[in-house]
């Protein structure tokens, strides 16, 4: 991949952070307050993907909104919502002589005791990959040793997951497997519609995740529970859009879906990937951090590649972790608990000593919070 | 002699005494230094000292636009330089792992030369270790840095006044981005290069200005979000910077938003943060600008007050304003 040194290849990320544009619809969002006050209603809006949560405050987004538009986080960060039970099933097979290779930001998270960062530290075999064909060129060199890589992820990450399986195959990689706790994102949304505890006017859309799976999965969600939808991209001016469109179509009581992210995200998907995940993976239950088991709401690897089921390959099948006494990023994760208000939050609970998951992913709503919002 | 280093390089016996005469005396011994001894008697004025030491341990020894041979002299210099001193002395301790090529210590203490004249600083003693094999990353490298105090200036966070700004001389997070990209053999052509230099000529420039000049301070690891965090911790001011305004290198500003990352966490080696006062913010930015470490040179942000005591804001792109917090722990990348 060539980096850039020209300016016009950075246009597609320089004409999505214009100053002139963004503050023109700021103005139109703050108008859209006033009629919000005139109407006497408050507009919740949870923004479902951890990497919305992260432009949010990296932008200082929230700063520009009218106050009676909030921003909630919703549980779209894979590695925020990675269950205890995995983590400690890496820690395991790390502890048994295996070699454990996964994105960087899963290492600090902790599981029911300790995290693979502090394996690390007394001499265990954690390796940081870039990408998960890392984990293929490890395996190759390490050819003695059994490799696991981590899979975890929304369905963004899956079908790059599954290439590396498909190569390990082709390869005939004896040593290599992948531990899994894939999630999908629409079963969640479900869940979270249908909490009575948790009160959301609109979904921002994942921006990713969507360019997968396509805008007409959100379809149910609006048709079924008249919740708007609006899949919006990652820059500011994406994620402004989509704020002023959920907030006119609640102002409007007008719920739809909207693909604002049409540049990117077509309203099937991305029919390869699909098709792929098909292929390789079935659905299942799947645990998720703080929330718990939701049904058919996760995916493993089918009967056929289950030879690379690391969990089947070591016979150590993924319990549910322990709860951590005092951690509420369930609460924060489902958007009834703002990060702030959790008593932990900066006091025994900070990106450098982490309680829970949320404060651990750099799109982890309490990391970003703590990192960019900690306005006294 | 030996094409590598062996552990009786190290020994003190005279294969010691043969890689110290052939390859370090050559390089760096002259005028009245010569032998660079264990100790040295230095002539000084009544002028007050500044001293400071540093260890350099990266892995890899070489990458695009430097190699620890220019770390270990520019990093010292700078530190010296930016407590408002000019850097004559550099001690040089080398600790070499076993087996290291001849050839690429030679280059590496080419790279010391080279950065040491261009500074013109003087290397007056040294020491050299082997350790075994596996025992450290080819070479770590210390030098201890000697000056002599500018009467001109009084640095301090104490002068530091609402409405003061904050200067950089260059494009921020280079070093920190070529290092990991090519320590990780990360698929990139066009990889950003590190921004190694020294910054002694810059602090030079400044003297006339004298106490207009509040304070200085090299931004290395934890980037110029680490530096300025600390200059602003238990202070009754703030730093409020600009986005528009801060120079990044477009090939580490295209692999930083890849990876996820922050280019203000990102370490340079290369650069100085001014704090000095509005009036004469021009002025250095045009001395600054006619040099070519000073070539990119920036007005990046201001002081606040009392109202944002403490800590460090960035006002967006967008209009928008956040915190720019130190970073937490290692620069990890973003799984997606």
């Amino acid at each position: 991949m060539e980096l850039t040194d020209s300016n016009n290849d950075l246009r597609y990320m320089e004409g999505f952070r214009e100053g002139k544009a963004s503050q023109a619809l700021a103005s139109q969002l703050e108008e859209l307050g006033v009629k919000l006050e005139e109407n006497q209603k408050v507009v919740r809006v949870m923004e479902v993907c951890g990497s919305h949560t992260m432009a949010i405050h990296r932008y200082g987004i929230r700063s520009l909104l009218p106050d009676n538009l909030k921003l909630i986080s919703g549980p779209g960060c894979p590695v925020c919502v990675t269950d205890h039970g995995f983590i400690d099933t890496a820690i395991e097979l790390c502890r048994r002589g295996v070699i454990i290779a996964t994105f960087g930001d899963l290492i600090r998270v902790p599981g029911s005791e300790g995290s693979l960062a502090q394996l690390k530290g007394e001499g265990g075999r954690v390796e940081v990959c870039y990408s998960p064909l890392d984990a293929l060129a490890l395996a190759e060199k390490e050819a003695q040793s059994e490799v696991v890589f981590l899979g975890i992820g929304f369905e963004t990450t899956m079908a790059p997951i599954i290439s590396l399986v498909k190569r390990a195959k082709e390869e005939k990689l004896s040593n290599l497997s992948v531990l899994t706790a894939f999630k999908l994102v629409p079963p969640a949304l479900k869940v979270l519609v249908e909490d009575p505890e948790v009160a959301i006017d609109g979904f921002l859309c994942p921006a990713h995740v969507s360019a997968i799976i396509g805008s007409d999965a959100y379809s149910p969600i609006v048709d079924q529970y008249s919740m708007p939808c609006v899949v919006a991209g990652f820059e500011p001016l994406d994620i402004l859009l989509g704020l002023k469109e959920l907030t006119e179509q609640c102002c409007d009581s007008k719920p739809q879906l909207t693909n604002q992210y049409a540049r990117v995200v077509s309203n099937e998907g991305n029919l390869i990937a699909q098709e792929l995940i098909k292929k390789y993976l079935k659905v299942s239950d799947e645990s998720w951090r703080g929330i718990g088991v939701i049904p058919e709401s996760g995916m493993v690897l089918s009967d056929e590649f289950a030879y690379y089921d690391a969990s089947k390959r070591f016979s150590l099948p993924i319990p549910e972790g322990k709860v951590i006494p005092g951690c509420r990023c369930g609460e924060v994760l489902k958007g009834q608990l703002s990060p702030p208000d959790c008593p932990l939050f900066g006091k025994g609970c900070s990106p450098e000593s982490p309680v829970g998951p949320c404060m651990v992913s750099s799109e982890g709503s309490c990391a970003a919070y703590y990192r960019y919002s900690r306005f006294s | 002699m030996s094409d590598r280093i062996l552990l009786a390089h190290g020994g003190g016996g005279r294969l010691s005494e043969e890689l110290i005469a052939t390859e370090i005396l050559p390089r760096f011994a002259f005028g009245g230094k010569q032998g660079l001894p264990d100790g040295v008697t230095l002539n000084v004025s009544e002028s007050q000292l500044v001293v400071s030491t540093d260890s350099f341990v990266v892995n890899p020894l070489f990458f695009p636009g430097a190699s620890i041979g220019h770390l270990a002299v520019h990093g010292t210099v700078n530190d010296v330089s930016v407590s408002g001193a000019k850097v004559a002395y550099l001690t040089l301790a080398l600790i070499l792992e076993e087996g290291l090529p001849m050839d690429t210590l030679r280059e590496i203490l080419d790279d010391i030369k080279k950065a040491s004249v261009q500074c013109g600083v003087e290397i007056v003693c040294g020491d050299t270790k082997v350790v075994g094999k596996g025992q450290c990353d080819g070479a770590f490298i210390n030098t201890t840095g000697i000056g002599f105090k500018y009467p001109e200036f009084d640095l301090s966070t104490a002068h530091v006044k609402e409405g003061d700004v904050v200067i950089v001389n260059g494009t921020l997070g280079d070093h920190g981005m070529a290092v990991m990209a090519f320590r990780n053999s990360m698929p990139f052509q066009n990889s950003p290069k590190s921004d190694s230099a020294a910054v002694n000529e810059l602090v030079d420039q400044l003297r006339p200005f004298n106490n207009q000049i509040k304070f200085m301070r090299d931004p290395t690891r934890g980037g110029v979000a680490s530096v300025l965090n600390e200059i602003v911790s238990a202070q009754g001011f703030g730093i409020e910077l600009d986005e528009e305004a801060l120079p990044f290198d477009k090939r580490s500003r295209a692999m930083s938003e890849i990876l996820g990352l922050d280019l203000l966490h990102s370490a340079c080696e290369g650069r100085l943060l001014l704090i000095c006062s509005a009036e004469i913010a021009d002025e250095v930015l045009s001395l600054w600008r006619d040099s070519e470490v000073g070539s990119g040179s920036e007005i990046i942000g201001k002081v606040c007050g009392e109202k944002d005591a403490g800590r460090v804001t960035l006002k967006t792109t967008i209009g928008g304003r956040r915190i720019v917090d130190m970073p937490h722990g290692e620069l990890l990348p973003r799984i997606c």
